[in-house]
């Protein structure tokens, strides 16, 4: 009797819940989860200056200064300038090799230093404003020269090669100077 | 007539259910990998500027995050502008240095991305970068939203 009783079991686990568990699990990872991409502007920061070190001399002509006070008002190499104009301004200072050939801007875009100088009492929308621009003529310029040299855009073109052997990047490098901000008024 | 009738009668009329559960835990899969759980409890407010030319980060893991805005007091007031740095408001600005110090040394790779209310002034802004030079932590990214039309990096 007791040995009928023992054979007649079932050694299994039920598994229909096992759907509803599954399910429950993936509706709390759905909510949790967000995809949202982080952008922003990259910028690379130079190393701390050291002190029994002179800095390297640059040109005059080399050197684009902006200056941005807290009002958002725009001197360029000391003369007035609207935002608008910054990129025109840009392209032209650090592409004058190719472009006008003016004896005050740029030697060669390689040596071309765009220098953004805030107050400190600046809001950082307008700063990054300003910096948005000055990236932008650099995009633009690196574009017009993978057109040239390749007849594709620049996005394309860095996609297909690796970082050290991007020519356009080395002919067009993105200095940019993010110097101390005044104290201001 | 009724031979079509017949046939229609013999197919069968539900969908195999046997294979969902393993669909559903393909799901869930995705899902756990893709998520990352560690959002920190902002105690700053930042409004994100929104900018033409940027570019995403394509590593989140390597990412730590600055917040840099004025301080949220209860009760729709805000304080001074104050920097946190994980959960906590950072008091003394020179403590930066050591703080990303340690995060570089825990990650090489590191990115250090600035989350900065757009009213807040450049003159503490730029105390954080200096903070960072001196850190070594060199990568950094401006965090900002996608201005309307404009086109990706």
């Amino acid at each position: 009797m007791f040995l009928k009783k023992r054979a007649r079991e079932v050694a299994e686990v039920p598994q229909a819940g096992m759907a509803d568990i599954a399910f429950l699990l993936l509706i709390f990872f759905l909510v949790v989860t967000t995809i949202d991409v982080d952008t922003g502007i990259g910028m690379q920061l130079p190393p701390p200056p050291d002190p029994d070190q002179e800095p390297p001399p640059i040109l005059e002509r080399n050197l684009m200064n902006i200056l941005v006070n807290a009002q958002g008002l725009i001197l360029i190499n000391e003369e007035p300038a609207s935002l608008g104009q910054v990129q025109q301004l840009v392209m032209d200072f650090v592409d004058n090799e190719n472009r006008a050939q003016d004896p005050n801007l740029s030697q060669s875009p390689r040596q071309a230093i765009v220098s953004i100088k805030t107050d400190r009492q600046t809001p950082y929308e307008i700063y990054i404003n300003m910096l948005d621009e000055v990236i932008g003529s650099y995009r633009q310029l690196r574009n017009e020269a993978a057109q040239r040299e390749f007849g594709i855009t620049y996005r394309e073109y860095s996609n297909r090669v690796s970082r050290e052997d991007d020519i356009i990047r080395e002919m067009y490098p993105r200095n940019i100077s993010l110097a101390e901000p005044d104290p201001g008024s | 007539m009724s031979k079509f009738q017949k046939k229609q009668a013999n197919t069968k009329q539900q969908v195999p259910t046997a294979a969902m559960p393993d669909i559903i835990f393909m799901l869930l899969i995705f899902f756990m990998v893709v998520t990352v759980l560690r959002e920190v409890e902002l105690q700053v407010r930042v409004d994100f500027t929104r900018a033409e030319n940027i570019e995403k980060i394509e590593q989140k893991r390597l990412v730590s995050y600055i917040y840099i805005g004025p301080e949220i007091m209860g009760g729709g007031q805000y304080g001074d502008t104050r920097v946190q740095i994980d959960d906590a408001l950072v008091d003394d600005i020179y403590a930066i240095r050591r703080l990303m110090y340690d995060k570089l040394m825990e990650e090489p790779r590191l990115i250090v991305s600035l989350r900065v209310d757009q009213q807040s002034e450049m003159g503490i802004v730029s105390d954080v970068k200096q903070e960072l030079r001196e850190a070594g932590t060199l990568r950094i990214n401006y965090s900002t939203l996608r201005e309307d039309g404009a086109v990706p990096m």
